[in-house]
């Protein structure tokens, strides 16, 4: 599957994915709670260390930031002018622990063991009307139609050149939408015709 | 036996069949008819996806209307497409899923599964992404979903009209194969000729219902008449 | 929830992933704009409020554990996390208020009332949620945060007008969608 996931054994692959998210949503409250540069410093080691662990680079810890580095900067310039270079540094921090902590989660974890683990959660929400069986059905689903429809994409926009750019994408596109919203009426009936 | 009583059915507001009555126990009929005939249409009926507007469909005495559920169980269905049919991302997950409310072990389960891939010789892909099949090998695992469910009776819609000759043989030959009763509604006559009985629908309604020499030179007499 | 429904939330949400994959194309003001959030604003338009907002829900539930959907291939946990996380929960709600907007009408609105509808959720709602938050993650005040989203707002114009003609053909064609 498309996944980011980096196989492994260590412990931090080895935790179920349900501590993991709930650590990952403490060490985020904890962050802004203790309003502290030490802290966020010496969370920003501790989640050096976990990548170690997790036998990772340090080349993919910084692999989360690397996307983002342009609105670091931003953030940067704007704190110098505004406030200080020091709170630049404190919230750059900040913002790095948690973009860090939460690729190694997606690191560590197979979306099949964390679609599982929702699935698991959400067995508590059945008294409110949530069907865990529909919600699985539904990232299934979801799964089955992303290489379909960015093939519809690629189709549409590929039509569009080869007719020569002053053509209209949406004379395109909404044949397409529709057609789209066709097959996903035939696939419904084809659910309900195997008694789901 | 499949026992269709005055059947009408509209759709839309359109009347697409008009009181048909036929009892279908062969093992091999086809549904033959040109474009808009009804065909499809009363394909549906067969396993309740569409309800008749007038008279009952009856599946060893389950009424489509009163039994959905069971009816759905015993009558599969294997659509034109078969990129609408696959539901699941990955191919053994995609065969696997309507035996998931079949109350079966996981033992059973991959049993049962591993037994429907090898017959389709789809064993090598269990674990490819569905989307990532040739035509052909797509029809045969939208057969596999249904198959492993072990319907009595198989409804196909058109199976063969997207496929090259090559897998049209292919599907044609798993067609051929089936122990349970198949009801192929199709274009393609040469798929049929050695059917059991070949029903003709023209506008909604049934205009010859023979054997398949008889059956289908009418058909086509029909069709260079009209 | 029927079959269809399910269904239908699925391929919306595939839909807003796929429409990540189309480059992103960049203003004459040098700001890029992607195509991904028109999946947001279609969702609510075509769906209505219950299922555009779920399917938007799901998309972002698959970003969230880990699959690569956000346009520029982005993906996993960290996503939410950062400065543009309050626009990402946002689009949901967007997605849903649109979806509200339209329901209150028995067949399409018209043209401009759509146009207001998707502005409201895909611009307004999303805003509210995104200019917060980038304002309390980077230690901004509420203005500088707004100042420096300002300028991917005329992107968003153009979606939500595309958006409106889209949605209106597609509804005429499929009127019990």
């Amino acid at each position: 599957m498309l996944d980011l996931y980096q196989a492994g054994t260590s412990p931090v692959h080895m935790l179920k994915p349900g501590w993991k998210i709930l650590c990952l949503a403490a060490v985020g409250s904890a962050l802004f709670a203790v309003d502290h540069i030490g802290f966020s410093t010496a969370m920003l080691a501790a989640t050096l260390v976990l990548y170690r662990i997790a036998g990772l680079p340090l080349s993919r810890a910084w692999g989360q930031i690397r996307p983002a580095v342009w609105v670091f900067g931003l953030i940067f310039a704007a704190q110098v002018i505004f406030n200080s270079w020091i709170i630049g540094l404190y919230v750059l921090i900040r913002l790095a622990v948690l973009l860090m902590l939460a690729g190694l989660l997606t690191l560590t974890t197979r979306s099949s063991d964390m679609i599982d683990g929702i699935n698991a959660g959400l067995g508590p929400l059945r008294r409110i009307g949530v069907n865990p069986e529909r919600v699985s059905l539904a990232i299934s689903l979801t799964l089955r139609f992303i290489p379909v429809l960015s093939h519809v994409v690629h189709d549409v926009r590929e039509a569009q050149r080869a007719r020569g750019l002053d053509r209209n994408i949406l004379s395109l596109a909404i044949p397409a939408i529709i057609r789209t919203i066709r097959m996903a009426d035939e696939v419904s009936d084809a659910i309900d015709a195997r008694g789901s | 036996m499949i026992d269709v009583q005055n059947v009408s059915l509209t759709l839309g507001g359109r009347s697409v069949l008009r009181d048909i009555s036929l009892t279908l126990s062969e093992r091999r009929i086809a549904i033959v008819g040109s474009n808009g005939s009804g065909k499809s249409s009363f394909a549906r009926l067969l396993n309740g996806l569409h309800l008749p507007t007038d008279g009952q469909v009856l599946v060893d005495g389950l009424n489509s209307r009163s039994d959905g559920r069971k009816i759905r169980q015993s009558v599969g269905f294997v659509f034109q497409n078969p990129d609408n049919q696959i539901v699941f991302p990955i191919v053994e997950e995609d065969v696997a899923y309507g035996l998931k409310n079949h109350g079966l072990s996981p033992a059973e389960r991959e049993a049962k599964v591993q037994n429907i891939l090898q017959r389709y010789d789809l064993i090598g892909l269990r674990h490819q992404p569905s989307h990532t099949l040739s035509g052909g090998q797509k029809q045969l695992l939208a057969i596999s979903g249904v198959l492993v469910m072990e319907p009595r009776y198989i409804v196909f819609d058109e199976p063969t009209t997207l496929l090259d000759l090559r897998n049209k043989l292919k599907v044609q030959q798993a067609i051929a194969s089936l122990s349970q009763t198949a009801i192929v509604v199709t274009h393609d006559l040469d798929l049929v000729s050695d059917f059991d009985r070949v029903i003709v629908f023209d506008e909604g309604r049934v205009v010859a219902d023979d054997h398949p020499d008889t059956a289908l030179r009418r058909y086509i007499e029909a069709m260079q008449d009209a | 929830m029927t079959t269809k429904d399910t269904v239908y939330i699925a391929l919306f949400a595939a839909l807003t992933a796929a429409l990540g994959l189309i480059p992103q194309i960049t203003l004459a003001t040098g700001v890029p704009i992607t195509a991904q959030s028109m999946g947001i604003m279609l969702a609510g338009a075509l769906l209505g409020a219950k299922r555009g907002g779920l399917a938007i829900v799901l998309f972002l539930a698959l970003v969230a554990i880990g699959l690569p959907l956000l346009a520029g291939g982005r993906g996993g946990a960290g996503v939410f996390f950062g400065a543009s996380g309050g626009f990402l929960l946002g689009f949901p709600i967007g997605a849903f208020v649109i979806g509200f907007l339209f329901d209150r009408h028995a067949g399409r609105p018209p043209f401009l009332l759509s146009l207001i509808y998707v502005l409201i959720g895909g611009v307004g709602v999303v805003y509210l949620l995104g200019v917060p938050w980038l304002a309390q993650v980077a230690d901004l005040t509420l203005g500088q945060a707004f100042t420096g989203s300002i300028a991917f707002v005329p992107g968003d114009i153009i979606k939500a007008v595309l958006t409106v003609i889209i949605a209106r053909e597609v509804r005429r064609a499929l009127p019990d969608l």
